[in-house]
């Protein structure tokens, strides 16, 4: 049952770093992040790593293994062969901060930067009536764990370093989205959707959604519709009209 | 408004648009560091892709062979010059005679393929390596992505579904034709039927399960409860959205398939076989 | 020294439920407000709660009202609660509910476009407002995005490793940043403990490695008391197999939805053990049970749906009879008795886990479960009303909290305890600061001396590894003073929690300060042993079983001690000392809904 691995881990901070070898046990049924806690408990006390839940709830234990964005306690060893050497690296796209933990302020810079949910008043009795066919599509973005592998995995800031001030990320996108298709909400952020947070970066090739732990269709669900709903008010002339005639009420 | 407290660090430093190292990340040289044959998928993607890019040209320039009783080529479908072999369609106008009656009606298709939601994924990742594969780092120094012209002119895709979908209808009606015996008779169904009937319905599936049409019939609602008629058709539209990549692949082949077929038969290469 | 210097009103220790609903209420009753948290904002162990919010809204069931919560979560603590609490949180969780929609929420639905509720164990109607199967998520992010939108400062990834005082109280907090190991201090007249439970002194647990009881060892350093800290819970189903996984949550909705537990021999062996307290509302027979679900008001509940308290016992004998699973646990079984539709549309979250981590597809097969340590009843004793501990200007809410649950909590109470507390908590200390402000200082001394406490571990070397410390710490815990427990098994407990002591004396760590985990570890061990000592201590002095303290030298309950609450303080010596405390008086009024409602 039990087999000493291989492992590659990326060790080092914002001055440098490689990636170091190391081998380890193995048992059954174990995932990951079980490997790198054995190799703090017994060969590196000082490796750093951000967890919590182990249970792939709560989104913090991301890393890059093989190269793939993933959560270390989702990913079981049984997908790897006895042979194989796993890699691990932290996630790319942000800062390092040391080992396999990274600067992912960038996420909170613009998750503040978002306009508030702002709902409707509630009705004579005191409630909000909404149906659940109204309310399942935003549930569905509501699902993310914000473990930031989308963010990682996106080409428009993990190869552009640059794009990072004008271009959000596909978990903001679908917070946008969200909020857009919210039974509530009565602000309308399609213009900042195309304006502030750079939802014409987006090339939709779909990264987001293979990474995804929760399995949100981030792009088919939340993207995509987004923007064309950017497209209704931005880009389409009859949508246009129809909305400066009254033909188009806001649903 | 602050969230986090002052600490330092994770400011975001913008305006480096160089696409080399960023400040501050982890040092890895390697451009990934994936063990997949993660190049499979876009090279296939360039092989298919430009083979029909060859062919569809080959042909749309070709001008002939493109009618053989009853059957027209979809590519050549609806033909609308005075040119145009067969009578299927309303003769608009008299053309240059070096200009292919295709090329007239090549901006609806081509402009749905090009445009789609689907096929953006597919040639950005596969021709223009932005990126080549998830994790796999992207050769470009710069990257605006579809922010600024020309690529802003994607958002216009429902305008193109729209004359997909009147194309839809001349194609349908095109092998509804097929129907017809040579001579114009009613009664007759051969494999070509056959082939532009299962043509015509792959590009309705394609056409419909659009994440434009998707919007447009009910997508863009906030309240399906109040319009359960919209809420039905998207929830239709959803599902065959879920296939939209594979009706977009089975369609661009059966386009092909149906052209070659007429092809073939127009040179005499083979005979259609006949049900009835 | 380098040190960071903050001045707030209001500092807010940990950023869970009821760490961020307290923080949102200080804010808005004018105090400035921060909030220190450990990991990143929206990761706290909430996230994990699964089930939902109970509250007595009634939009499945007229029938349900506060006073039926009320009695619900009394008879689940098996009347030990503090009863102003339990008749706060009946009363108020449901508005804390409502207002969570105006803040994002979007919580499952009923017919009629209400929050729909479900039935959860202990609770007479369904009651418990959901999402899926990942209610704590929806609940956390809306207090996340609250507080974003307020603009409320949040120092993440921050440990609080001791609170400053002066004679008149509370006068802030000291810390360091976990990413470059600096210190922080903030100066702040009230100080709210959220830090919630303690879970991570066992072996096998459903709590994240957070749960070091930090909160509750920072309240006693400080001069408060603890209450109630014999009573664990264990949850009945928590994974266990592979072992990896072992203890991981399973949640109570999995049987609120149809399903039920099964020993090897395929018997409901549940309904064996149906206690006299919980005869009268359970189900007799199979039928009647499969009846409930669709009928509740002509049926009795399923023995599957008791309190947590009789399950977990219930399984541990069945396992201890030779009568369990392979893996040393029973089968939780869902797969036979709904559709696989229903499955994955109810419990989106349990389908994933399993098939992720166990390879099983619940929807086909049954589940392996066994007992996991899931939360502390016990906490900072504090003031109903306005969650003060002793301390001035120290508060607590959420688990850190004593007495709500009494010996027992049930299932769906947490979280709505979260909010009902937090926010009084919050408006309290908000209005506690304002009184305050003026006259408090940090002196260089104290601050001085809390820095070289926590540098102690990198000046020692060749010590002790910490993980070894831990390790042996939560075998102790897990084998002595675990489910089950005898006064030889817990006072050799303390024995060994002593030896432990020592040994943390003379920990080192290797590495430098920057996000050092086994420096962290150093660090929360302290704490960890201080609350295992309290929970040795405690569960040694009472002599009955009740709720989550089961002993086998002592398997029933007493009168004279439904009376009574053992307190936990600092002895002068930095010991622990233990004393005994009458219960509270409940007044006539409420000790007739015991009467009125059956």
């Amino acid at each position: 049952m039990t087999y000493a691995a291989s492992f590659r881990v990326w060790r080092g901070d914002v001055t440098g770093g490689d990636l170091q070898d190391f081998t380890v046990d193995v048992n059954e049924g174990e995932v990951v992040l079980d490997v790198i806690h054995r190799l703090q408990a017994t060969q590196a006390g000082d490796l750093a790593v951000r967890w919590n839940c182990k249970a792939g709830k709560c989104g913090s234990c991301s890393a890059e293994i093989n190269g793939r964005p993933r959560l270390m306690c989702m990913t079981r060893m049984s997908t790897f062969g006895e042979g194989d050497t796993v890699t691990v690296t932290p996630l790319r796209t942000f800062p390092v901060i040391r080992d396999l933990v990274t600067d992912v302020s960038y996420n909170y810079d613009k998750a503040a930067q978002i306009p508030a949910f702002n709902p409707r008043p509630r009705e004579a009795d005191g409630s909000h009536r909404m149906q659940q066919v109204d309310v399942e599509r935003s549930q569905e973005f509501r699902k993310c764990i914000e473990c930031f592998l989308c963010q990682d995995t996106c080409h428009v800031i993990r190869d552009h370093e640059g794009n990072k001030g004008a271009f959000a990320g596909p978990r903001y996108l679908i917070r946008l989205a969200e909020l857009d298709m919210h039974p509530l909400d009565v602000t309308d952020r399609r213009d900042a959707a195309q304006d502030d947070f750079g939802l014409g970066y987006c090339n939709i090739t779909k990264c987001c959604s293979e990474v995804c732990p929760e399995g949100i269709h981030l792009t088919d669900n939340g993207i995509i519709p987004l923007k064309e709903r950017v497209v209704d008010r931005r880009f389409d002339p009859l949508t246009w009209l129809g909305s400066k005639i009254g033909r188009r009420p806001k649903d | 408004m602050t969230t986090t407290a002052p600490r330092g660090t994770g400011a975001v430093t913008p305006g480096r648009g160089d696409g080399g190292p960023a400040p501050r990340r982890a040092a890895i040289r390697a451009r990934h560091l994936r063990t997949d044959r993660w190049w499979l998928q876009p090279l296939i993607t360039v092989v298919v892709l430009l083979s029909f890019v060859v062919y569809s040209s080959f042909r749309a320039f070709q001008n002939a062979y493109y009618f053989a009783e009853p059957y027209i080529s979809p590519f050549y479908s609806p033909c609308i010059t005075t040119g145009c072999e067969g009578d299927t369609f309303p003769e608009f106008f008299t053309g240059p005679s070096f200009i292919s009656p295709a090329i007239y009606i090549l901006v609806i298709p081509l402009g749905l393929r090009a445009t789609c939601y689907y096929y953006r994924k597919a040639y950005y990742r596969s021709f223009w390596l932005s990126p080549p594969a998830c994790a796999v780092g992207e050769p470009h120094k710069r990257y605006t992505g579809e922010s600024r012209p020309p690529l802003l002119i994607q958002n216009l895709h429902r305008y193109a579904l729209y004359g997909a979908l009147l194309f839809n209808v001349i194609l349908t009606y095109d092998a509804i034709l097929g129907f017809r015996d040579e001579t114009g008779e009613w009664g007759h169904m051969g494999v070509g039927t056959l082939v532009l009937l299962a043509n015509a319905a792959l590009l309705w599936l394609y056409s419909l399960s659009c994440h434009s049409c998707r919007h447009i019939v009910g997508g863009r609602l906030n309240h399906f409860s109040k319009h359960p008629l919209r809420y039905k058709a998207w929830t239709q539209v959803s599902k065959l959205n879920a296939s939209h990549a594979k009706f977009a692949w089975l369609s661009l082949f059966s386009v092909a398939i149906a052209d070659a077929y007429v092809f073939l038969l127009a040179t005499g290469t083979i005979t259609d076989f006949r049900f009835f | 020294m380098e040190l960071e210097r903050h001045e707030y009103d209001v500092v807010v220790v940990g950023a869970g439920g009821a760490g961020l609903r307290a923080a949102i209420e200080a804010h808005e009753n004018g105090a400035r407000t921060a909030v220190v948290c450990k990991s990143l904002l929206g990761k706290a162990h909430t996230v994990m709660a699964e089930g939902g919010i109970a509250a007595a809204m009634a939009n499945l069931y007229p029938e349900d009202n506060w006073r039926v919560h009320f009695r619900d979560t009394m008879r689940g603590g098996k009347m030990l609660n503090h009863w102003r609490m339990a008749q706060l949180h009946a009363q108020e969780a449901p508005d804390r509910v409502r207002e969570l929609e105006d803040w994002g929420a979007l919580f499952d639905r009923t017919a009629d476009g209400l929050i729909s509720q479900r039935d959860f164990g202990g609770h007479r109607y369904a009651r418990l407002a959901h999402v899926g199967d990942r209610t704590g998520l929806e609940l956390i992010r809306t207090l996340q995005q609250r507080t974003v939108a307020l603009g409320i400062d949040v120092y993440m990834e921050c440990t609080v490793t001791r609170l400053l005082t002066d004679d008149d109280g509370v006068t802030g907090a000291f810390g360091y940043w976990r990413e470059s190991g600096r210190f922080v201090a903030w100066q702040a007249p009230s100080v709210v403990l959220a830090t919630g439970g303690i879970g991570k002194s066992y072996k096998v647990t459903s709590n994240s490695w957070e749960y070091t009881g930090d909160g509750h060892s920072l309240a006693l350093q400080a001069g408060a008391t603890l209450v109630n800290m014999e009573f664990v819970q264990f949850h009945p189903t928590g994974m266990v197999w592979p072992p990896s996984v072992r203890g991981i949550l399973v949640t109570e909705s999995v049987r609120g939805d149809g399903g039920v537990l099964k020993n090897s021999a395929g018997n409901r062996f549940m309904f064996d053990y149906i206690p006299d307290f919980f005869r009268k509302e359970t189900a007799e027979t199979e039928d009647e049970a499969d009846r409930w679900y669709d009928d509740k008001k002509n049926n009795r509940r399923p023995p599957e749906l008791l309190p947590r308290d009789e399950v977990a016992r219930a399984i541990n004998s069945e396992v201890k009879a030779g009568r369990g699973t392979p893996h040393g646990g029973v089968f939780l079984d869902i797969a036979s008795r709904r559709s696989a539709e229903y499955i994955r549309k109810r419990l989106p979250s349990m389908y994933h886990q399993f098939k992720e981590l166990a390879e099983v597809d619940i929807t086909a097969e049954a589940m392996e479960v066994g007992p996991t340590c899931h939360y502390v009843m016990g906490g900072v004793e504090v003031d109903p009303d306005t969650e003060a501990a002793r301390v001035p200007g120290l508060f607590a809410a959420g688990e850190v909290a004593g007495g709500m649950h009494g010996s027992n909590r049930l299932g769906g109470n947490s979280l709505s305890d979260l909010l009902v507390f937090g926010r009084r908590a919050g408006l309290a200390a908000a209005e506690h600061a304002l009184k305050r402000i003026d006259r408090i200082a940090l002196p260089d001394e104290a601050l001085a001396d809390a820095a070289r406490a926590a540098l102690a571990p990198f000046d020692r070397e060749g010590g002790e590894n910490p993980y070894a410390v831990q390790h042996d710490l939560q075998q102790t815990m897990h084998d002595l003073v675990g489910i089950i427990r005898t006064a030889p098994e817990m006072e050799q407990a303390l024995e060994r929690i002593a030896a432990l002591k020592e040994r943390v004396a003379n920990l080192s760590v290797e590495g430098h300060r920057q996000y050092n985990p086994g420096w962290h570890l150093a660090l929360d061990l302290p704490h960890m042993l201080v609350v295992s000592e309290c929970i040795a201590r405690a569960a040694l002095e009472r002599q009955e079983s009740r709720g989550g303290h089961t002993r086998d030298d002592f398997p029933a309950t007493d009168a004279e001690w439904a009376r009574t609450n053992l307190v936990c303080s600092r002895a002068p010596d930095g010991s622990v000392a233990l004393t005994r405390q009458p219960l509270p008086q409940m007044p006539g009024e409420l000790a007739e809904i015991f009467e009125e409602v059956s």
